[in-house]
């Protein structure tokens, strides 16, 4: 694993690793951390953060915890964020490559229907489709997977077909490999990088729209969500802005460290191939 | 001959690279003259030219001199043109052919717009393009190798430097556009009395109309002279070598033909 | 310019068998709702028995069967008229066509801000590539693009609308004031201030990032080197050769955007009240109103096909390159 220390090298992979890896624990001990649920109510309504020790960020109108609201908002989030994008990108690659390979009529007609993901912006096509089907966690997945898929597909084909051109492609035919040893051992290994490097995009994405549905009311009502308790705080966005703030915070923080890692991610892998 | 520029013990070192690229060469580039120099790949004739011209990239060390005849090192586009291999891309391809010509002019002879136009048409009917007010409004992408490559050295001598510096000039185009361009440097050059400095690997075309050579090897100066001299008694044994290789039609061939 | 016509042309074709796909796919979704338009008509007046709810399906057409109703769609689609929306009582179209200004008026402001400054900053980001001036504007961008739009509205809200009272909170003009001509467009510029301002922002950030990467890309470029062999001035290196040349995918990425901005303004009209099409959005989806959905994406769809063709005429008009293989040397 190399490419993890040469990732961990780089000041923008090691902040994002350390910034991901808070949350991830985060979110993996939640229960640990903050055991309960986190939607009861704990308290006293509408405390303000930092005046009482039991409640560190305070409460809300319910007079539910808003620490522990955080530390399980943090699963949801994630947990959505990854599932969502590692779903759009499993997609976005099957069809690329089917796509790529095939040519003709397939590769043609695969096309029309990415280009037709591509123009409905992904945000109105999930939201379309959790009113349609009903809001719950692996709905939620799904829907924001099918605003997201259309990209990687795009990109996975015009690598495969960049890359069936290239020289060590036509030496590998030349010496008689089959076709699909080739595919695998030739074309693949290339063609992942530049995918690989807008995973990061899609997930930073994902967890941006997760938050928004939520914040529209359209998440699972059964979880607690970062984008759900922003819009509870929006009721009593005068008296209380503080409720609306800290989850803000928390999106902000994750999906930097989304980024950051992402950043890195291009530095070690465009630099192995400038090098190779 | 006066000397343009006396370069001693000149050492330029990369950034990351074990090996200098040049290492304590001593030189002089007399005023007027059209020298050769010449070497393989490594031998350190492109860094020579990019350290005269101060485009050497960030990070890399310079040690030793050069003293320039004006005591100021001369200053690229002004008193120094340069031309660089691959005309593809040394044209920026959104611009037109016109205002690329055009810019040295006017940055370094403060002509109008108007003014600079009409000279970059000159220069373009100079370097012998054919409908130079066309090819003027033209953009990169329509015109051929051989034309851009014209195009470029229109565009380095607009601003008439004395001094030519052409790093591999030809040696991204075909063998006959090689020659013509060989032939249009050195009318050029001759025409306005500017010193060249002709960057190659090809010892053959050198010799056609160089006054004289400077053979590199490996970052370091192997011997240097007049052309005909150097050519017909070369001193040291790797320019022996480098003229024993060159290959023309009269070289017996490497691959024997199987006997029928 | 006869280039930029066919071009037109040419898209305009190919994007009808995409439409087609659209409209197909969102039929289908929509088809799988458990219960339709009358279904929550009926539940917002408190109930009705079956008749009832039966005559009302009859009478919008919606007991047809799903080939049948997939058919009067498209036949009316090619009419223009997008159907009648059960929860507004009202033609889709007047309702699309009555919301779609006020959001054309957000994000076209939102995009011509975000990407005046943002080209601007990354240029100057991007004029000395790891410099600290660069460093810090990559930083800054990068935490901007990373907030929730619907954060930042609400953030920006409580700063400016609620503590320093500049701004109001929400709506898109003061309701019933009666003003004409500049001091309307005046009170509705006041309005927007907030919500654009929010979208700029964001959308800043990112042109940000993209020039600036495509500078420093440029930068390695021969012809650059070539630009310096000819001692030109820094400012016109650095303006008229690489940011020339790395405006051309930040215009690709205007485009690539336009799909993510559309969506991007159901939650900002939400925070700030806007009438506009991206509310109408929400509306649809909680009243369940299947024609008004279908409307609204269908129109998406070719609003975001109608950027994309403009986005690339102007990307013709700036890259000679392109078209070149069709009129040849």
């Amino acid at each position: 694993m190399t490419t993890m220390w040469r990732l961990l090298a780089t000041p923008e992979g090691a902040i994002g690793l350390a910034l991901l890896v808070c949350v991830a624990l985060v979110a993996l001990f939640a229960p640990v951390l903050s055991p309960g649920d986190p939607l009861r109510i704990a308290g006293r309504a509408l405390t303000t953060p930092f005046s009482d020790a039991a409640f560190p960020l305070g409460t809300d109108r319910l007079g539910r915890d808003v620490l522990a609201g955080l530390i399980h908002g943090a699963r949801a989030s994630l947990a959505v964020g990854l599932a969502a994008a590692a779903a759009a990108l499993a997609m976005g690659l099957c069809v690329g490559l089917a796509a790529g390979f095939a040519g003709g009529l397939l590769d043609e007609a695969l096309m029309r229907v990415v280009d037709a993901f591509q123009i409905v912006p992904g945000f109105l096509l999930a939201l379309a489709f959790v009113s349609v089907v009903g809001p719950s966690v692996p709905v939620v997945v799904l829907a924001i997977a099918l605003g997201a898929w259309a990209d990687p597909a795009r990109l996975t084909r015009a690598q495969v077909l960049s890359v069936r051109e290239r020289d060590y492609v036509a030496a590998a035919q030349v010496a008689g490999m089959h076709p699909v040893e080739i595919a695998v051992r030739e074309i693949l290994p290339n063609v992942l990088p530049p995918v690989l490097a807008l995973s990061a995009i899609i997930v930073a994405a994902a967890i941006l729209t997760e938050a928004a549905l939520s914040f529209l009311g359209l998440g699972d009502p059964n979880v607690v969500t970062w984008g759900s308790m922003i819009a509870e705080g929006r009721n009593v966005l005068r008296s209380s802005p503080w409720l609306s703030i800290f989850p803000g915070i928390a999106l902000v923080v994750t999906v930097v460290g989304v980024y950051l890692l992402g950043e890195g991610l291009t530095r070690v892998l465009s630099g192995r191939r400038a090098a190779a | 001959m006066t000397a343009l520029c006396e370069i001693r013990g000149l050492s330029v070192a990369y950034p990351g690279a074990s090996m200098p690229a040049l290492d304590g060469v001593d030189l002089d580039i007399r005023a007027g003259e059209r020298l050769a120099i010449i070497g393989e790949s490594g031998s350190g004739k492109s860094t020579l030219a990019r350290a005269l011209a101060g485009l050497l990239p960030e990070g890399a060390r310079v040690a030793g001199d050069m003293r320039w005849a004006g005591g100021e090192p001369p200053q690229p586009g002004r008193d120094l043109g340069f031309v660089f291999q691959d005309p593809a891309a040394s044209l920026n391809p959104v611009l037109t052919i016109g205002e690329q010509v055009a810019e040295g002019a006017r940055r370094h002879l403060g002509l109008s717009r108007r003014q600079a136009l009409s000279l970059a048409v000159e220069m373009l009917e100079k370097v012998r393009l054919p409908d130079p007010g066309k090819v003027a409004k033209a953009f990169p992408h329509q015109l051929s190798g051989g034309q851009r490559q014209r195009v470029a050295i229109a565009a380095a001598l607009s601003a008439k430097p004395g001094m030519l510096i052409a790093d591999e000039a030809t040696s991204a185009l075909d063998m006959v556009v090689q020659a013509e361009i060989v032939a249009l440097l050195d009318d050029l050059v001759r025409a306005a009395g500017m010193t060249l400095l002709f960057i190659t690997h090809d010892v053959a075309l050198a010799s056609g109309f160089a006054d004289r050579v400077a053979i590199f090897r490996r970052g370091a100066l192997v011997e240097t002279g007049p052309t005909r001299t150097v050519l017909a008694a070369p001193a040291a044994a790797y320019t022996k070598t480098l003229i024993a290789s060159h290959r023309d039609l009269a070289t017996p061939p490497l691959i024997r033909e199987a006997a029928p | 310019m006869n280039r930029a016509l066919r071009l037109i042309a040419r898209r305009a074709l190919a994007s009808i068998p995409v439409l087609l796909i659209v409209v197909v796919l969102t039929f289908l979704l929509l088809e799988t709702a458990a219960g339709d338009a009358v279904d929550a008509y009926l539940l917002s007046i408190g109930g009705g028995d079956a008749s009832v709810a039966q005559s009302l399906r009859a009478a919008y057409g919606l007991d047809q069967s799903m080939s049948a109703r997939l058919w009067v769609y498209l036949s009316s689609l090619a009419r223009l008229d997008l159907g009648w929306s059960v929860a507004f009582d009202r033609p889709v179209r007047d309702l699309i066509v009555e919301r779609l200004p006020n959001t054309l008026l957000l994000m076209g402001s939102a995009t011509a801000l975000s990407f005046g400054l943002g080209s601007a900053l990354g240029i100057l980001a991007g004029a000395r590539p790891g410099s600290f001036r660069d460093r810090a504007l990559s930083t800054v961008s990068l935490v901007l693009y990373a907030i929730p739009s619907f954060w930042l509205g609400l953030v920006l809200s409580i700063v400016f609308a609620v503590q320093l009272r500049w701004l109001p909170t929400s709506g898109i003009e003061t309701i019933a004031s009666g003003r004409t001509g500049l001091a309307r467009a005046v009170d509705i510029a006041v309005h927007l201030a907030l919500p654009v301002g929010t979208l700029a922002l964001i959308y800043m950030a990112l042109f940000l990032r993209v020039m600036r990467a495509g500078m420093a890309e440029v930068w390695g470029m021969d012809f650059v080197l070539f630009a310096r062999s000819k001692g030109l001035s820094r400012m016109r290196i650095v303006l008229r050769h690489v940011a020339r040349n790395a405006l051309l995918p930040l215009v690709t990425m205007l485009g690539l955007q336009a799909a993510a901005m559309l969506g991007g303004s159901v939650v900002i009209e939400s925070i700030f009240a806007i009438p506009g099409f991206g509310r109408l959005a929400q509306e649809a989806v909680s009243g369940r109103d299947t024609a008004l959905l279908t409307g609204i994406i269908v129109t998406s769809a070719v609003l975001v096909i109608a950027v994309n063709l403009l986005v690339d005429i102007v990307y013709a008009l700036l890259d000679p390159r392109v078209g070149a293989t069709e009129r040849g040397a």
